[in-house]
């Protein structure tokens, strides 16, 4: 699984934001390099693992400011290179996927005209090839009726179709690294086990680089390689995903043991202790 | 043991939409009784009918013993009170703490509300430093910990929780429920919970119901789900997700 060339090298990566009362830190020197694997970043609120995705997407708001001794993709230098190059890197070769299919699809175009404008936005080809490609994509992430689902609005479908459409748009021009912030956590569950699967199996057989950004500690164990625990803007722990029971770092087993499960009953729940030096 | 709460064939149409197609529940007098299903099932709208927030067509709804009509009289409330999902919804912005918990004692016209706003803040674990500050100052857990003393000040004996954790991240979910156990074992409450999350509602409550488009499922108790003992293949495929992601 693992090429010897990283896919994706972030080193020491900082996201700083000016606000009235001082600069706020969200992500704080963050190191991991990517290969042709999925990682998983988890955290909670506020941790910095979304702003690390937006960051290496290049979509980070601009009152912030991103600094890092490296942040290359493919050995491409994301901070020198110019916007214009960036965006041809954005949605090509580099796509991200957000949590909520609702906000993150254009409500006034149909969901085959914004996988049809991705892929012409990239690459050249006819307007009756690009519908076949998009129809082919659309059967891709499990919809079974393309053609109906083509001509449809993003209000027009559940949460879960509309997510996979956007897999599907994200993946029409053949990304090699996906960034899912949140991909299933606005679907309901026995949808999220459809929606991760469709995904496990284009990102295996693509050959592409995952980064899963979530929550979600149980299902990122499950779905990933490695993880990446952040907490407070930085990361507390890296480790295998099959080795999450060995996690040496107290937040991390915290997080793990303070969710209920079903079958062990614990009353209370083990609540975290949270320690002034984990943030240091 | 009586029950506490009890539905009968209840009805909610929206337009033409049927959300709740004849519902029966009945739960036991100092029961924490859980409602699951994925979203669309109906569960909130139960919740909501049994408050007046959604219009019941048909069916009864009985309040310890006492048949509810078209309207809720005041009594209701100081018998039913209910946590919504999202604190940083459910609180008003430009209101402290202090009027946000005058406010259910001032309709109601109770006097010792010095004592009681107090009492509340500390049940829940803020305090008094939290009396005066707004909404926007608190974290989400402190939110949702204010919105259950709120529920609390008017020491109902029931309480209808709608997903009162699934806003929060996983440490803070953990210290809300411990919390929502204690005041339970405290003041002997009945719960009616709703939550997608299998692995909470075994871990909250006795008894539940599954629910799927409007329409119960099943009714189990937590330790039937626990050991795998459902008769309803969609009970048996939302156990499996709640189990996580297994690579095929």
């Amino acid at each position: 699984m693992n090429d010897d060339k990283a896919l994706l090298e972030v080193e020491d990566l900082h996201v700083t934001f000016a606000t009235r009362t001082g600069l706020v830190q969200a992500v704080r020197g963050v190191s991991f390099s990517l290969g042709r694997e999925r990682l998983g970043i988890v955290g909670e609120s506020g941790s910095g693992k979304s702003q690390t995705g937006r960051a290496i997407m290049g979509v980070t708001l601009p009152q912030a400011k991103v600094s890092a001794k490296k942040l290359a993709f493919d050995g491409i230098d994301l901070l020198s290179v110019s916007p214009s190059q960036r965006r041809a890197l954005r949605g090509n070769r580099i796509a991200m996927i957000l949590q909520d299919p609702k906000y993150s699809l254009d409500p006034v175009m149909t969901i085959g005209r914004q996988i049809v404008e991705t892929l012409r936005t990239h690459e050249k080809v006819s307007k009756a090839e690009a519908r076949e490609r998009a129809l082919d994509m659309l059967r891709a992430v499990q919809i079974r009726d393309p053609a109906r689902v083509f001509d449809l609005h993003p209000h027009e479908v559940s949460g879960g179709m509309g997510q996979r459409a956007m897999i599907a748009m994200m993946l029409i021009a053949g990304p090699e690294l996906m960034i899912a912030d949140e991909p299933t956590s606005a679907l309901d569950v026995t949808v999220q086990l459809d929606v991760l699967n469709i995904l496990d199996r284009l990102v295996a057989e693509r050959g592409m680089g995952l980064i899963f950004i979530s929550h979600d500690l149980r299902l990122v164990s499950s779905f990933c390689d490695r993880v990446v625990v952040m907490y407070a803007g930085k990361v507390v722990e890296q480790l295998k995903a099959s080795e999450l029971r060995d996690a040496r770092h107290p937040y991390t087993r915290g997080l793990l043991n303070c969710m209920p499960k079903i079958g062990f009953e614990r009353h209370p729940l083990p609540v975290l202790d949270r320690k002034p030096e984990w943030a240091a | 043991m009586t029950a506490a709460l009890s539905v009968e064939g209840l009805e909610v149409v929206f337009d033409r939409f049927r959300a709740l197609k004849g519902v029966s529940l009945e739960v036991r007098e100092g029961e924490s009784y859980g409602l699951v299903g994925e979203s669309g099932s109906g569960k909130s709208t139960l919740l909501r009918a049994i408050t007046g927030l959604a219009p019941a067509s048909s069916g009864t709804i009985t309040v310890n013993g006492k048949v509810l009509g078209k309207t809720r009289e005041k009594a209701f409330y100081r018998e039913v009170q209910m946590v919504f999902q999202d604190p940083y919804g459910s609180l008003h912005p430009r209101q402290t703490v202090d009027r946000l918990l005058q406010e259910p004692l001032a309709i109601h016209g109770i006097a010792d509300g010095e004592k009681r706003i107090e009492r509340a803040l500390d049940e829940v674990g803020l305090g008094k430093g939290f009396r005066f500050r707004y909404a926007h100052q608190l974290s989400g857990g402190q939110r949702q910990r204010v919105a259950i003393a709120r529920a609390l000040i008017l020491e109902p004996s029931i309480l209808l929780l709608d997903e009162p954790t699934s806003a929060l991240d996983a440490s803070v979910q953990a210290e809300v429920l411990n919390l929502l156990e204690e005041v339970r074992r405290r003041r002997k409450l009945t719960f009616l919970m709703v939550s997608h999350d299998l692995a909470i509602i075994t871990h909250m409550c006795e008894r539940l119901m599954v629910m799927q488009n409007g329409e119960v499922v099943e009714t189990l108790t937590a330790s039937q789900l626990i050991g795998h003992r459902v008769s309803e293949d969609y009970t048996r495929n939302l156990l499996r997700a709640s189990e996580g992601f297994v690579r095929v």
